[in-house]
C-alpha cells in the first residue's frame, strides 16, 4: 500500500510505470525499484534461496543483500531492492521450478539434515565415479539465474577521469568532506551510488519528529550546489580500490576509471540482521529497509509490525512505523537495561510496549510458508541463550536494528585494517592506507554532527589544508557489551549467511570439523560466498566462529576482502571489445580484388585472392614460378639502425658480421635470445656507411626493437635505433617478369642483373615514389621488395599492377607465398621453430660468425653444442606422394618413441609432390633416411629425407 | 592501477610499461663457464628486497631503471638507465676466432 506525499521523496506519483513480474502486470512509479513497487502492491516474495529453496524477499533496501535476485530477460541476478523500473520492464524470480510461488523444488529443504555443511566435498569424494551419476541434477539443481549464450553483447564503454579529492559516499559525512575540500580550490568529485545525496538521513529518524535530519541534508545540498570545483557522480557505485587510489566508478552501462590524489572513504555502514529460527521469512526486514520502503518509496511495509533492537535507532523506526499507520506490536529492545534516549521516551509515550532485555526465539510463517505471521520472544539469559518464558506476536512486519557493520570494502582493499571491536561491537576501521581517509560511520562514528565534523576534518586534511581539528566528540566507552542478536534453536534454521543457506549449526560444524579459522570455515562452508559478499553475514559469522573456535574476537579480523565490493558486469568490464587490428596501406584493393583476408600477429592481411583456395593458389603459386606475382609485406618490420657505431651494433645483435658489409647490399640477418634460441630474422641492408636498414619478421618488429633499445642502452654505443614499421608498406614483386614490370615504372637505376645482382639494395623512385628497393629472394625467384612511405603504399600497389597489367600480373596471398618459401627450403621463425630451437637444430651454423666475442646466444649455442645435436630440421617428401598427408605438428615415431614433428607440410604445385619440413633426430637427418610420421587416425605415413631447396637448388632463379 | 613515474614521461599507468627484469651484469662473453652462463640465462635472485630492475615506456621506447621492493611493490625510485651505464661497453676482443664454435664469417 501507498503512503501519502511526503513520504515517497524519490516515487514521482504523477509517472506511473508499468511492468510484469513472474507474467503478471504491476504498476509503480518513476523512481521506484522492482522491489518497492512489488511492495506497494502488496507483493512480498521475490526470490528462492539457493539450497533450499526458501522464500525470500525484502532484507536491505539498499543491494546489500542477495534475497531479491532476479532474472530480467536474458540478464540474471539482477538486485530488485535497488534495480529501477520502467515501462515494459518484464522481470521474472529465479531459483524455482514451476512458479515462484509454488517451487517444486521445496521438497530439497525437507533434506536438509543430509545435505551437511561441506556437502559437496563429501558427497561427490567416493566412491570414484560417484560424480559422474550426481553432475546432471547438481549442475541442474546449483547456479543462479539462467545464463543465455546467445545474449548480444550490449553497449558498455569506459571513461577515465581525475581528480585532487574523491569522496566515496554521499551521505552527511561525504558531504561534508567534498564541501571542505573543495575549499582548498581543488578538483573534487563526490561519489554516491543512490539515485540522491543525504545517506542515511533520507530515511533514519535521528529526532522525535523526524524532521532535523531531512533539514540537514537540504542545508548541505544548498551548499553542494553553490559549490564550483566539486563534480557530483550519483547512482555511481565504486566497486574498488587499486593501486594509487585508481577507482572503477559503475555508472549505468559505463565504466569510468577515476584516479584521485586522496581519498576520502565516507561509505556508511550495513545494518545487520539477528540470527534466530526462521530468520528470513518474507516480511522480516532491516530496521534501515522499512524506513527506506517508508521515507523513499511511500510504501507501508506492514500492517503489525515488531521491531528488535539495541535502544536507540529502533526506537525512530518504531516512530516511522506508527507514522506510516503501522500498528507497533512491541518493539523487542535486546539491550538489558533502557537507554536515555527521547526516541525511546516518545515510542513508550505513544503507546508501545517494550519488551526490555528481550531476545527472539524465532520467527512463524504463515500458514502457505511465504510470510512472516508472528515472532516469539523470550527474556535474554545469557549470550545466545533465552528464558523458557515466552511471548508470541502475531505480525507481519519484524524490524530488525540489531547492529551495523562498516563498509569498509575499499579501505581493506587497500590494506587498511579492519577487525572486530568489543566496544562497538562490530568491525572498525584501525588504520588506512596512505592517501586514504575515512569519515561518519564507516569509521565508526554515529553521531550525526561528529560525522559532520569528522568529515570536514577529512576533507581539509585530503586537501592539504591546515585541519584545525575539532575534538570528534564519541560515544561514550563506558557502554557495557550488548548481547548478540543470534539465538541458536534446538531445530535450527536460524541462518546466519542468506545467500548460502547457511545456519548456526553450518558454521559450528565447520568448527568441529576442524576448520577454526574464518578464512578456512569460508572454504569450507562457503559462507560470506555468496552474492551479498558478507555484507549481512560476515559478522555474525566471525563471532560464531571465534567463540565455537575460542578464540578471542577483540582484533580478529574478517575474511580477505577483494574487489568488487559489489558486483559487476562482464559488459563493464569488457567495454566497446576493442580487437584492434592493423591494415597495411593497401587493404582495400585487396578487399576489392577479393582476396580472403587471414589474422597474422596484429595484422589483417590477404590469405588467397578468389572464391576457389585450391585454384586459386595453383595459380597464384604458378604465376609467381613462370610470370609474375604481387605481394604485400608491409608487415615486415623495418627498424632504421643510424650512427657511426650501427654496424658494430648489428655484430653485437645478429649473428652474421657486418662491419665490412658493403653498402648498397643486403645481408641475412638472424637473431637469438642469451639461450641460444632463434627468435627472429630478416635482412640488413646498407644504405650507408653508417646506415643500415633492417627487416624483421611479421610480428617481430615491436620484440626486436625492445630488445635493440634495451641493450643499446646499457652499451651507449653511438647509434640511434628508429621502428619505421608503422610508416611503411612494402610489396615483393616476384617472377621471371618481375624486371620487366619493374623497368617500366623504376628508370632511375639500372636493374640489370650486373647492375643490380641478387641481395643488392638501392635506393630509387618507382612510379615516383621514394622507395627502398632491395632485390632479395623469400619465394626463390627474381624479385624485388620495395618498402616505400605507407602513405603511398596504395599508388605503389597500383603503379606495379597497371605496369604489369600487360604481362598478367597477379596478386598472391600470403599463403601462396609460404607454399613458394618451403619449395625453396626457406624456414618460417616459430613455425619451423619453437622455443628451444638454436641454429644449429636448424641448419644455420653458416649463419654463425666465428671471429665475434658476442652476439645474442654465442656463449649458450656453444654451451649446447658441446652436448651434441638432439634433433635436426630436415627436408622431407613422402614415400607414398599421392597416399594422406600428415599435418604440421603431427609427430615422427620410431619405436614408440617420439623424435620429432612436422614443421611444415604441403602438396607443392611446382613440383606436384608433397614436400615438407620435420625435426628428426640427428641419425635420422641424412638425405634418403626414411622415418615415419603418425598421420591422422594412427595411421603411419612413411617420409624420406630430402635435400632442400625442393626447387631450384643451384638459386639460379632468384640471382637471373 | 599503479602508477610509474618514469623518468622521461612523468607520472604514468603501469600499463604503459613492461617490466625488463632485474639489472644483472652479464659474466665475461668469452670466458665465462657454461655453468656461469647457465645461471645468468636461467637463473632469477627473486629476492624480497629493494631490486633493482629494467623498465620500458613502450610507447616512447625508453628504457630505464626502477628501485622496486618486491615484497610491498613500492617503486622508490626510477632514474635513467645512463646512471648505471654511464659509459661505452665493449666486449674483450678473441684471442683465436678460429676456436670459436661452427660457423664462418
Amino acid at each position: 500500500m501507498r503512503l501519502a506525499a511526503p513520504f515517497g521523496s524519490l516515487i514521482d506519483r504523477d509517472a506511473p510505470v508499468t511492468f510484469t513480474f513472474e507474467g503478471r502486470t504491476y504498476q509503480g512509479f518513476a523512481g521506484d525499484t522492482v522491489a518497492s513497487a512489488l511492495a506497494a502492491n502488496d507483493v512480498w516474495l521475490i526470490s528462492r534461496s539457493f539450497k533450499y529453496h526458501r522464500p525470500r524477499g525484502v532484507l536491505t533496501m539498499s543491494g546489500d543483500d542477495g534475497n531479491t535476485m532476479v532474472q530480467v530477460g536474458q540478464e540474471p541476478n539482477g538486485l530488485a531492492d535497488i534495480l529501477p523500473i520502467h515501462d515494459g520492464l518484464a522481470v521474472m524470480g529465479q531459483h524455482y521450478s514451476g512458479s515462484l510461488v509454488a517451487d517444486r523444488d521445496r521438497w530439497i529443504e525437507k533434506f536438509s539434515s543430509f545435505l551437511p555443511v561441506g556437502f559437496y566435498y563429501r558427497a561427490f569424494f567416493k566412491p570414484k565415479g560417484i560424480w559422474n551419476f550426481w553432475e546432471k541434477l547438481v549442475r541442474a539443481k546449483a547456479g543462479l539465474g539462467r545464463v543465455d549464450t546467445s545474449t548480444p553483447h550490449g553497449y558498455y564503454d569506459k571513461a577515465y577521469a581525475f581528480a585532487d579529492v574523491a569522496v566515496i559516499g554521499g551521505g552527511v559525512a561525504g558531504m561534508a568532506a567534498a564541501l571542505e575540500a573543495a575549499k582548498a580550490d581543488v578538483e573534487v568529485v563526490l561519489v554516491e551510488r543512490q539515485p540522491m545525496l543525504g545517506g542515511s538521513l533520507n530515511y533514519t529518524r535521528i529526532d522525535v519528529e523526524g524532521t532535523s535530519g531531512p533539514a540537514l541534508v537540504q542545508e548541505l545540498l544548498g551548499q553542494l550546489r553553490a559549490a564550483k570545483n566539486i563534480t557530483v557522480m550519483t547512482e555511481a557505485t565504486c566497486t574498488g580500490w587499486f593501486t594509487d587510489n585508481f577507482l572503477p566508478i559503475v555508472v549505468a552501462n559505463r565504466m569510468v576509471k577515476l584516479r584521485a590524489g586522496q581519498v576520502i572513504v565516507a561509505t556508511g555502514a550495513v545494518e545487520q540482521p539477528a540470527v534466530f529460527r526462521n530468520n528470513d521469512l518474507p516480511g522480516i526486514m532491516l530496521g534501515s529497509a522499512a524506513q527506506r520502503l517508508i521515507r523513499i518509496y511511500g510504501v507501508k511495509p506492514g500492517q503489525r509490525a515488531v521491531v528488535a533492537c539495541y535502544g536507540g535507532t529502533g526506537y525512530g523506526v518504531a516512530l516511522d512505523l506508527l507514522d506510516a499507520g503501522v500498528e507497533v506490536a512491541a518493539i523487542v529492545d535486546l539491550s538489558a537495561t533502557p537507554t536515555d534516549n527521547p526516541r525511546r521516551q516518545a515510542a513508550v509515550d505513544r503507546g508501545i510496549e517494550v519488551l526490555q532485555g528481550y531476545g527472539l526465539r524465532e520467527a512463524n510463517a504463515r500458514r502457505d510458508g511465504a510470510h512472516l505471521a508472528g515472532v516469539v520472544a523470550a527474556p535474554i539469559t545469557g549470550n545466545g541463550e533465552l528464558a523458557d518464558e515466552q511471548r508470541a506476536i502475531e505480525c507481519d512486519l519484524l524490524c530488525m536494528s540489531t547492529g551495523w557493520t562498516p563498509a569498509a570494502s575499499l579501505v581493506a582493499h587497500a590494506a587498511g585494517e579492519v577487525s572486530y571491536a568489543e566496544r562497538s561491537g562490530s568491525f572498525m576501521v584501525r588504520a588506512v592506507a596512505k592517501n586514504m581517509q575515512v569519515a561518519g560511520a564507516v569509521s565508526g562514528e554515529w553521531v550525526v554532527d561528529a560525522a559532520i565534523e569528522e568529515g570536514r576534518q577529512a576533507g581539509a586534511a585530503a586537501s592539504g589544508q591546515d585541519a584545525n581539528p575539532v575534538p570528534v566528540p564519541r560515544a561514550p566507552d563506558d557502554r557495557p557489551p550488548q548481547p548478540w542478536a543470534i539465538f541458536p534453536h534446538e531445530k535450527g534454521k536460524e541462518f546466519v549467511d542468506f545467500d548460502e543457506d547457511l545456519t548456526v549449526a553450518d558454521i559450528r560444524n565447520s568448527v568441529a570439523e576442524g576448520f577454526g579459522d574464518i578464512e578456512l570455515v569460508k572454504r569450507f562452508s562457503t559462507v560470506v560466498m555468496g552474492p551479498s559478499q558478507g555484507r549481512v553475514s560476515a559478522l555474525n559469522a566471525l563471532r560464531l566462529v571465534q567463540s565455537h573456535a575460542g578464540r578471542p574476537l577483540e582484533g580478529a579480523r574478517g575474511t580477505t576482502n577483494r574487489p568488487p565490493v559489489t558486483p559487476e558486469k562482464f559488459g563493464h568490464l569488457s567495454g566497446r571489445g576493442f580487437e584492434p587490428v592493423r591494415l597495411t596501406a593497401m587493404h582495400d584493393r585487396h578487399v576489392e580484388a577479393d582476396a580472403e583476408m587471414t589474422v597474422a600477429g596484429a595484422w589483417i592481411r590477404p590469405a588467397y585472392y578468389g572464391a576457389d583456395r585450391e585454384q586459386a593458389l595453383q595459380d597464384e603459386v604458378m604465376c609467381v614460378r613462370n610470370n609474375v606475382g604481387l605481394i604485400d609485406v608491409s608487415t615486415l618490420g623495418g627498424l632504421d639502425v643510424r650512427g657511426p657505431d650501427a654496424a658494430e651494433f648489428l655484430d653485437r645483435v645478429y649473428t652474421l658480421s657486418y662491419a665490412r658489409q658493403q653498402v648498397g647490399r643486403a645481408r641475412y640477418v638472424l637473431m637469438c635470445d642469451q639461450s641460444g634460441t632463434i627468435t627472429d630474422d630478416g635482412v640488413a641492408c646498407r644504405f650507408s656507411d653508417d646506415n643500415f636498414y633492417v627487416t624483421t619478421t611479421t610480428g617481430g618488429s615491436d620484440a626486436v626493437y625492445r630488445t635493440m633499445l634495451l641493450w643499446n642502452a646499457q652499451w651507449r654505443l653511438d647509434v640511434d635505433i628508429t621502428n619505421l614499421t608503422g610508416g611503411l608498406a612494402a610489396v615483393n614483386i616476384a617472377g621471371p617478369n618481375a624486371r620487366a614490370v619493374m623497368e617500366k615504372i623504376c628508370s632511375e637505376v639500372d636493374l640489370s642483373a650486373e647492375a643490380f645482382p641478387y641481395m643488392g639494395v638501392r635506393l630509387a623512385r618507382v612510379a615516383d615514389i621514394a622507395a627502398r628497393l632491395l632485390r632479395v629472394g623469400f619465394v626463390g625467384e627474381l624479385g624485388y621488395e620495395i618498402h616505400a612511405p605507407a602513405g603511398m603504399g596504395e599508388a605503389l600497389w597500383d603503379a606495379l599492377m597497371d605496369a604489369g597489367a600487360e604481362f598478367g600480373i597477379k596478386p598472391f596471398g600470403v599463403e601462396a607465398q609460404r607454399i613458394l618459401r618451403l619449395e625453396k627450403g626457406h624456414i618460417i621463425i616459430t613455425q619451423d621453430t619453437d622455443g628451444l630451437t638454436h641454429p644449429h637444430e636448424a641448419n644455420m651454423a653458416w649463419a654463425l660468425s666465428r671471429r665475434k666475442p658476442f652476439y645474442f646466444g654465442r656463449r649458450a649455442i656453444a654451451a649446447q653444442m658441446k652436448r651434441g645435436l638432439t634433433r635436426k630440421l630436415v627436408g622431407f617428401t613422402l614415400a607414398e606422394p599421392d597416399g594422406p598427408l600428415p599435418e604440421e605438428s603431427h609427430l615422427v615415431v620410431r619405436d614408440g618413441e617420439i623424435t620429432g614433428r612436422v614443421t611444415s607440410i604441403v602438396r607443392s604445385p611446382t613440383l606436384n609432390r608433397p614436400i615438407g619440413l620435420a625435426f628428426v633426430a640427428p641419425d635420422q637427418s641424412e638425405t634418403g633416411q626414411s622415418f615415419s610420421i603418425k598421420g591422422h587416425g594412427g595411421r603411419m605415413i612413411e617420409a624420406l629425407v630430402a635435400p632442400v631447396p625442393f626447387y631450384d637448388p643451384e638459386n639460379s632463379r632468384q640471382e637471373m | 592501477m599503479k602508477l610509474m613515474p618514469c623518468p622521461l614521461n612523468g607520472l604514468r599507468n603501469i600499463s604503459e610499461f613492461v617490466c625488463g627484469g632485474e639489472v644483472t651484469e652479464m659474466p665475461p662473453a668469452v670466458t665465462a663457464s657454461d655453468s656461469d652462463w647457465a645461471a645468468y640465462v636461467f637463473m632469477e635472485n627473486n629476492a624480497a628486497d629493494v631490486v633493482r630492475e629494467w623498465w620500458l615506456h613502450v610507447t616512447s621506447g625508453y628504457w630505464f631503471i626502477a628501485e622496486r621492493h618486491t615484497a610491498s611493490d613500492e617503486i622508490l625510485r626510477t632514474y635513467p638507465a645512463s646512471e648505471l651505464f654511464p659509459k661505452r661497453f665493449d666486449f674483450e676482443p678473441l684471442d683465436d676466432p678460429t676456436e670459436d664454435q661452427g660457423g664462418s664469417d
